[in-house]
C-alpha cells in the first residue's frame, strides 16, 4: 500500500432543516483513506451513513469541515486539493474519470435507454475515444471482468436481471481505472445468492485494481467481506472506528456491541 | 539479539455494555518477549485468556492497557497505535496467525485460500496456487478438496486448510493457536515438523498447544496466563 | 412596392437592435446558441419565424434577397416569406443564387457555392441538438458549458450497434470551431461539408425556441463520427432527369403507380442555370422493378 494519502475527511458534516429546527445529518467526521484501503460506512437507517457518502463524492456540500483528495492534475502540484475548491468542471471531470460511484439501484447508475455496450462505453467517449470498434472491444472485455454474458452487449440494461445490471454498473465505473469507488449499499435488495456472488466479484476487482473503496451498508457481513477498516456510525456520529475485524471481533462502543451482537447467522 | 515480539504491561478486560456494563477482566500486566527461533508457549486452564491474548498480539482485540510491539521492516512498529493499514502491512509480511476456528470466506476454493498469503506478497497466481498444493499435499488434504471451498469440512481438513494458510508465507512472527486441536497423530506430525521448521529459520513463535506431547516438541519457553488473572 | 404601414423590415428599430446584439454574440461565440426576444411574428411557429426575424433584423435597402424551401423557390413557404420581405422592404428579390446578398432557407444549402459577400440565414424549428436524448434545457446548457458532448457519441455508438450505421441523415450533429455542438438545421447531410470553411456568414434563427445562432465565415465545422464509421453523405445511383446533374441532392418524386420515380435537382435555381447553359437529363421516370425490395438503395 502506498505512503501517499488518496482522500482526507476533516472534520465534515452537513446540517439539515428538519421541520423547524436544523439537524446535523452527519457531523464531524474525520478519516484518512490511502490508495488500495476499502473503508466500511456502517450503521442503521438515520445513522448519516448516506448522506456521509454523498458529502465524500461532492454532491452535497459540507456545512462545516471539508473534503480533501489527491486529484493528481498534470503540471499542478502533488498533494490533496479541498474539493470545495474545485469548479464544477473540475468535480464533474473527477466524477467521470478518477472516481466511480456505485448507486443501491442500479437504475440510478446507468442509462437505462441505451444499451449495455454504449454504457459501459460512455465514460471513454466522454475522454474523446472515437473508434468504433475499439469502444467494443473494451466494453466486451470489461463485460467479461465482471461476468456477464458478452452477447447481452447490445441489449439493453432493463432486459438485464438486479444482479446483471449491478455488474454492469460496476464496469461502467471501472472503465477509467478510478482510483477511489464509492459504493452505496451494493448488494442490497438483491437475491441472496446474487448478492454473494455480487461480493465475490467486488473483492476481486478490488483487489485486483487496488482500488480504494468507502462501502456503506447496513450488513456486517458485508463489511467484514469487503472492508479492511470500519466506520460505524449512529445519530450522524462515527462512535468506533478501527481495523474491520477488530471492531466486529471486540467492539467497545456500546452501539457497536449492540448491532455486533443483533446480527443473526444461519 | 533483537527480539522481534513484545508485549508491555499488556492488560484486556471486557466491558459489556449490554450487561448494564459488566467489566470482565481477563489479564493483567503481561510482559513478554520472543526471541528468533524461540517458541513460547502459553499454558493455562481454558478460560484463562490465552485465545485473548494471541488475539492481543494479532491486533483483532483491542488492549485495555500496555503495549504491543512487533519487529516489522527492520524497525520496532507498536501494534497498539498504528493505522489499520499499517497493521495490515504487519499482517501481510511480519506477522502471521493460525486461528482456532477457520474463518471461511464463503465460495472461495481450498486452493485459492491457502495461495492468498503469497498473492498479496506479489507471487504470481499460478506459482502461489503451486505451492499452496505443496503445503496441502504435505498435511495429507486430498486433492479433490482442493478446488472445493472448505465450508463443508470437517473440523480436522478445515484446521489443516487453516495452518496452510497461516505458514505458508513464512512470515518471521507466528502466532499459533491450537493448531493441533483436531488432527490425528499422523497430522500432528506433520504441524510439529513445520512448526520447528519455521522456528529453525528464525521465525519467533507464540502458540497455545492443548496436547501435552506437542507442546514439548516445539516450545521452547512457556508462560503461564492464569497468573496473570485480574483480582476480581 | 413597399408598405409604409409597416416599419422597414415589419420590426420596430429597437427590436432589431435586439436581435443584432444576440447576433453579434453568436459570431462571436461560432455555434453557441444565444437567447433572444423572439417577437410575436404574422404567422406561426414552424413557419419560420426564427429566420424571418433574423432576416429582418439585418437586410438593408440595398440588399437582394432569396428565399427557398427544400431548394425551390417556388413553393408556398418560399413564396409568402419573399412576398413578406417585398411588402415590409421593398427590397429586390431573386431568384438566382449567385445574385443574392442574403439567402433565407428552409432545410437546403444552395449546390452553387456562396461567396463573402453573402450572408445565409437558416430557419431552425429546434436548436438544442441534444434535445432528443436530454430534454431537460438546464442540463444542455451545463453540457454545452462543459463540453460534455459524450451523450451524442453515446448516441451514434448506439445507432452503430443497433442499426450497423449512424441513422441521422438529416439535421446531423456538428461539431463548430471545435468547440460547441450544434443543429445545422434540417439539412440533408449531404449539405453539411458545405458549412466548413465556408466564406458566407452563416446565421441561424429559431423563433418558436427563442434561440439564434452563427457560424462566421472560415470555421471549421466537422460532423461527428467514429474513426472507423468516417461520415458519409447520400449518394444517388441517378442523375437529375432535367439537368443531367450527378453532383446535386436529389429530390426523388413517385410518379405512377408502378412506382416509377423521377429524380430532380432539389436546387432549382442550379437545376434552371446548368439547363441555360445546355445541360440536358434522361428527361425521363426511371422504372424500378419491384420498388420496395430495393427500398433503401439511395441512402
Amino acid at each position: 500500500m502506498s505512503d501517499k494519502l488518496l482522500l482526507s475527511v476533516r472534520g465534515a458534516g452537513k446540517q439539515f432543516m428538519q421541520g423547524s429546527r436544523l439537524r446535523w445529518a452527519c457531523h464531524n467526521v474525520s478519516f484518512d483513506l490511502y490508495p488500495g484501503e476499502v473503508l466500511a460506512v456502517v450503521g442503521e437507517s438515520g445513522s448519516g451513513k448516506s448522506t456521509l457518502l454523498r458529502l465524500l463524492a461532492s454532491r452535497l456540500a459540507c456545512d462545516e469541515g471539508s473534503v480533501h483528495y489527491d486529484v493528481r492534475e498534470e503540471g499542478a502540484a502533488p498533494g490533496l486539493v479541498n474539493l470545495a475548491d474545485l469548479s464544477e468542471a473540475r468535480l464533474r471531470w473527477l466524477a467521470r474519470t478518477d472516481w466511480g460511484f456505485v448507486e443501491q439501484h442500479a437504475r440510478d447508475g446507468l442509462r437505462m435507454n441505451v444499451s449495455g455496450g454504449a454504457n459501459i462505453g460512455e465514460r471513454m467517449m466522454a475522454l474523446g475515444a472515437r473508434h468504433y470498434g475499439k469502444l467494443r472491444a473494451e466494453a466486451l472485455t470489461w463485460m467479461e471482468r465482471v461476468e456477464l454474458d458478452a452477447s447481452r452487449i447490445d441489449d439493453l440494461p432493463g432486459t438485464y436481471s438486479g444482479g446483471m445490471q449491478q455488474r454492469l454498473q460496476i464496469a461502467r465505473n471501472l472503465v477509467t481505472h478510478p482510483r477511489l469507488v464509492f459504493m452505496d449499499e451494493p448488494t442490497t435488495g438483491l437475491d441472496v445468492s446474487v448478492q454473494a456472488r455480487l461480493l465475490d466479484l467486488l473483492r476481486e476487482l478490488v483487489d485486483q485494481l487496488q482500488l480504494a473503496a468507502v462501502v456503506v451498508t447496513h450488513d456486517l457481513a458485508v463489511a467484514r467481506l469487503l472492508a479492511h477498516r470500519m466506520l460505524v456510525m449512529k445519530d450522524g456520529v462515527v462512535v468506533e472506528q478501527g481495523l474491520t475485524d477488530r471492531v466486529l471481533d471486540d467492539p467497545q462502543h456500546p452501539y457497536t456491541q449492540l448491532l455486533v451482537s443483533s446480527v443473526l447467522t444461519p | 539479539m533483537t527480539a522481534l515480539l513484545e508485549a508491555t504491561d499488556l492488560s484486556k478486560t471486557f466491558t459489556l455494555h449490554g450487561r448494564g456494563g459488566l467489566a470482565l477482566p481477563v489479564f493483567s500486566g503481561i510482559h513478554l518477549r520472543v526471541l528468533p527461533g524461540e517458541c513460547l508457549a502459553l499454558t493455562g486452564h481454558s478460560g484463562s485468556g490465552k485465545s485473548s491474548l494471541l488475539r492481543c498480539l494479532y491486533g483483532n482485540y483491542g488492549a485495555t492497557a500496555g503495549e504491543v510491539r512487533i519487529r516489522h521492516q527492520d524497525q520496532w512498529l507498536s501494534l497498539s497505535t498504528a493505522a489499520p493499514r499499517e497493521v495490515m502491512d504487519v499482517r501481510r509480511l511480519t506477522l502471521g496467525y493460525v486461528s482456532q476456528f477457520l474463518r471461511v470466506i464463503p465460495r472461495v476454493s481450498t486452493l485459492d485460500i491457502v495461495a492468498e498469503p503469497l498473492r498479496r506478497l506479489g507471487v504470481a497466481a499460478d506459482v502461489a496456487r503451486s505451492q499452496a498444493a505443496e503445503w496441502l499435499a504435505r498435511l495429507n488434504l486430498h486433492e479433490r478438496l482442493w478446488h472445493l471451498p472448505p465450508a463443508t469440512f470437517s473440523g480436522g481438513e478445515q484446521q489443516r486448510v487453516n495452518i496452510a494458510h497461516g505458514l505458508i508465507a513464512g512470515q518471521p512472527v507466528l502466532l499459533l493457536d491450537e493448531p493441533t486441536a483436531s488432527l490425528d497423530a499422523d497430522n500432528r506430525r506433520v504441524v510439529v515438523e513445520l512448526i520447528c521448521a519455521a522456528r529453525a529459520r528464525g521465525a519467533a513463535v507464540v502458540g497455545i498447544f492443548h496436547d501435552d506431547e506437542v507442546r514439548e516438541a516445539v516450545a521452547s519457553r512457556c508462560l503461564d496466563v492464569e497468573q496473570y488473572r485480574k483480582p476480581q | 412596392m413597399m408598405d409604409e404601414n409597416y416599419n422597414f423590415g415589419f420590426l420596430d428599430e429597437r427590436t432589431k437592435k435586439m436581435i443584432r446584439r444576440a447576433l453579434l454574440k453568436a459570431v462571436a461565440i461560432p455555434g453557441y446558441q444565444v437567447p433572444f426576444g423572439s417577437r410575436e411574428m404574422p404567422f406561426a411557429y414552424g413557419w419560420g419565424t426564427g429566420g424571418v426575424q433574423v432576416t429582418a433584423s439585418i437586410i438593408g435597402r440595398a440588399d437582394v434577397l432569396k428565399v427557398i424551401d427544400q431548394g425551390a423557390d417556388d413553393t408556398t413557404n418560399a413564396v409568402n416569406i419573399r412576398r413578406f420581405f417585398a411588402r415590409t422592404t421593398g427590397v429586390k428579390t431573386t431568384e438566382k443564387t449567385a445574385g443574392a446578398s442574403i439567402i433565407q432557407t428552409r432545410h437546403r444549402i444552395p449546390e452553387t457555392a456562396l461567396t463573402e459577400a453573402q450572408t445565409i440565414v437558416y430557419q431552425v424549428p429546434m436548436p438544442e441538438p441534444l434535445f432528443r436524448l436530454e430534454p431537460r434545457r438546464r442540463e444542455t446548457i451545463t453540457m454545452h458549458a462543459l463540453a460534455e458532448y459524450g451523450l451524442m457519441n453515446v448516441k451514434l455508438y448506439e445507432d452503430i450497434a443497433q442499426l450497423g450505421a449512424i441513422s441521422k441523415t438529416y439535421d446531423y450533429p456538428v461539431l463548430v470551431n471545435e468547440r460547441y455542438l450544434t443543429s445545422p438545421s434540417p439539412i440533408p447531410k449531404f449539405d453539411n461539408p458545405k458549412m466548413h470553411m465556408n466564406p458566407a456568414l452563416q446565421l441561424f434563427g429559431a423563433g418558436r425556441e427563442k434561440r439564434l445562432y452563427a457560424i462566421p465565415p472560415y470555421t471549421a465545422v466537422r460532423s461527428l463520427d467514429f474513426e472507423d464509421h468516417p461520415f458519409e453523405v447520400q449518394r444517388w445511383d441517378h442523375a437529375c432527369a432535367l439537368c443531367g446533374a450527378a453532383d446535386s441532392f436529389l429530390d426523388e418524386m413517385i410518379v405512377d403507380d408502378q412506382g416509377s420515380r423521377l429524380f430532380v435537382c432539389s436546387d432549382s435555381d442550379y437545376c434552371g442555370e446548368r439547363r441555360e447553359t445546355g445541360h440536358v437529363g434522361c428527361q425521363q421516370a426511371v422504372h424500378i422493378p419491384d420498388a420496395l425490395a430495393q427500398e433503401g438503395s439511395a441512402s
